[in-house]
């Protein structure tokens, strides 16, 4: 343990030690030194997260990350946290396994996302290439309704839903969720770069507006659509204030509010929990890996725009 | 094109129907009852008593409320006041590279905002348990601290531990944005004041900062508006108090909320308690424009 001290004070004593020999050099270094530990720091809870749902649960605290090569084994590294978390479990509506959550979450993250994009895509289109009374009005309200904060909308949402009987269904998460002031207006925004002319050469071809739409539009706002749909699918899947507050049928419920509750229905085995955390981790971590181009741009397309 | 963009309406108001039928049903249409249900108690969904102001009344007169107030309004405070510091320190840093290995260290920054605040919550929770904990096993392997602290069991620590676990969470995110505008500042500009003898600090102070204004506000109100509806985040690192903490301690504006209006089920009094965390925000939105348009003037700076 003091050896993560001496090293710690023997990379920073390098700072004066190499400014004496050449200042370039040592601000370089100094620039790198900050920015490992900042990333040390970082990914340090992600490799323990890893550690913690391999590791058998009777050594889960005698090593801090995983055990020395020497001592692996069946009896160090299994996988007994996945089978326990995978095993079904009894609950008052019957037997009920992980794999059920999993796909509750897919599935909504997925309707959810489909969802948003057509509304989004669909109403930019119509912000940014048509003329019709009352536009001006219509994207102030969008504007205005941005400051809204959501917490607002709760409790009449629920007595809602309450009424039109739509509580404990995927609904009464994918309807709200599928108004977006903020996507059309970013929509309207990617589209009106779009030429004119090109959808003026597509009419006289005989396309319909839709045919624009799915022909043209779209293909050309793609890089946008996909960091639009990769930031809507991770909304949803990172969700748990509606879903909590929406679903009570246990075969319903998404991977947070399952997760949160197994936080104290397993409070003497957090392994169980955490290899479950662990997988509700990697969906976002992987899909981010993948298509971290897109993410950049799509957070930056944002921040210009204001 | 004007005329030819302006002969299509029917077309226009077909595309836009999706989002105004969910509009209206799903945001306007609450936002309106919201006003409604704020003067009812309500006993679940179904029943209800027209009570006037009481609602208001109760809320602003319930102690658990300050309590919630003071925990939101010290966890805004110092998302600003820690995050905005580290994440433009940070952002400068990697802009003063141009290595290839800038793209590992963004990307890693930003990696935990894609993690939902729910599983940050749950993961950290069982970081800052005592003994075992990585939390104290660090700060005993680096600063020599105790192992014992417990920091999600101790009322002074848990606001700390959760402010904690936001900067670990957003200060990567807030460094791409402050990365974007530093890359839009004008590079001519600062090897001009170099070359005119200004030290780094002096290009930093009168060329870059002023660039960077239009971005800081931006993140400061995105900061603040994100802090008063903190709530996912204390819910998971604090499940086995309901979200609150010992003896309350780490109860937040959205967990108050949460509590009356659906653990207890008054829904006219989570709706009350929503129009004075809005108005709240509201406000503290309008100062928050207001400071950055006078620095923008120069009259404050």
């Amino acid at each position: 343990m003091t050896l993560l001290r001496l090293a710690l004070v023997g990379a920073c004593a390098l700072v004066p030690l190499l400014f004496v020999v050449r200042r370039r050099f040592a601000l370089a270094y100094a620039r790198a030194l900050v920015l490992v530990v900042a990333c040390v720091i970082v990914l340090a809870p992600f490799l323990w997260l890893v550690a913690a749902a391999f590791k058998d649960p009777r050594v889960l605290n005698e090593y801090v990350f995983f055990p020395p090569p020497s001592a692996w084994s069946r009896e160090t590294l299994n996988l007994t946290n996945f089978r326990e978390l995978f095993a079904p479990r009894a609950t008052p509506e019957g037997p009920i396994a992980f794999g059920r959550f999993v796909l509750n979450s897919l599935f909504v993250a997925t309707v959810s996302t489909v969802l948003q994009l057509v509304c989004c895509s669909l109403g930019g289109f119509a912000l940014a290439k048509y003329g019709f009374r009352g536009k001006r009005a219509l994207m102030g309200f969008m504007l205005a309704s941005m400051t809204i904060p959501g917490l607002l909308l709760l409790a009449p949402l629920y007595e809602m839903m309450v009424h039109f009987g739509l509580v404990d269904t995927y609904w009464a998460l994918l309807l709200p969720a599928a108004v977006s002031s903020y996507g059309v207006l970013l929509f309207r925004q990617a589209i009106l770069e779009v030429p004119d002319e090109l959808l003026d050469a597509a009419r006289l071809d005989g396309c319909s507006e839709l045919g624009l739409y799915f022909r043209i539009v779209m293909p050309l706002v793609r890089p946008m659509s996909a960091a639009f749909c990769l930031f809507s699918a991770l909304g949803s899947w990172n969700s748990y204030l509606g879903p909590n507050i929406f679903l009570h049928s246990q075969r319903k419920l998404t991977l947070p509010v399952v997760l949160n509750m197994y936080v104290t229905e397993y409070s003497s085995q957090y392994g169980v929990y955490l290899a479950g955390t662990l997988l509700a981790v990697a969906f976002p971590l992987i899909l981010f890996l993948a298509l971290q181009r897109e993410f950049i741009s799509g957070l930056s397309a944002g921040a210009v725009k204001g | 094109m004007s005329a030819r963009r302006a002969d299509r309406p029917i077309a226009a108001v077909g595309f836009l129907l999706p989002y105004l039928v969910a509009t209206a049903a799903f945001f306007a249409y609450p936002l309106l009852h919201a006003v409604r249900l704020a003067f009812y108690a309500t006993n679940g969904p179904r029943s209800r008593v027209f009570v006037g102001w009481d609602n208001f009344g109760f809320v602003l007169g319930d102690p658990l409320f300050w309590v919630a107030l003071r925990n939101t309004a010290l966890f805004a405070f110092c998302s600003v006041a820690l995050q905005l510091p580290l994440s433009l320190g940070l952002a400068l840093l990697l802009h003063a590279r141009s290595r290839r290995s800038n793209t590992v260290f963004r990307l890693i920054l930003f990696a935990p905002n894609l993690v939902g605040q729910i599983f940050v919550g749950i993961l950290f929770s069982v970081l800052f348990a005592p003994r075992y904990g990585l939390v104290n096993r660090a700060l005993h392997a680096v600063l020599g601290w105790g192992l014992e602290t417990r920091w999600l069991g101790d009322p002074r620590l848990v606001m700390p531990a959760t402010i904690l676990v936001s900067l670990w969470m957003y200060v990567g995110f807030n460094m791409v944005y402050f990365l974007a505008a530093l890359q839009g500042v004008d590079r001519s500009l600062q090897e001009a004041a170099t070359v005119d003898g200004a030290s780094a600090w002096q290009v930093f102070w009168h060329v870059t900062r002023p660039a960077l204004r239009p971005v800081t506000s931006f993140v400061v109100t995105m900061s603040l508006i994100g802090s008063f509806q903190l709530f996912e985040l204390p819910q998971a690192l604090l499940a086995t108090s309901s979200g609150a903490g010992p003896g309350n301690a780490g109860v937040t504006l959205m967990t108050y909320l949460n509590d009356v209006a659906f653990r207890q089920g008054d829904l006219g009094l989570g709706a009350a308690t929503g129009w004075i965390i809005a108005t709240i925000i509201f406000v503290l939105s309008l100062v928050q424009l207001r400071i950055s348009n006078a620095v923008n003037r120069g009259r404050l700076a």
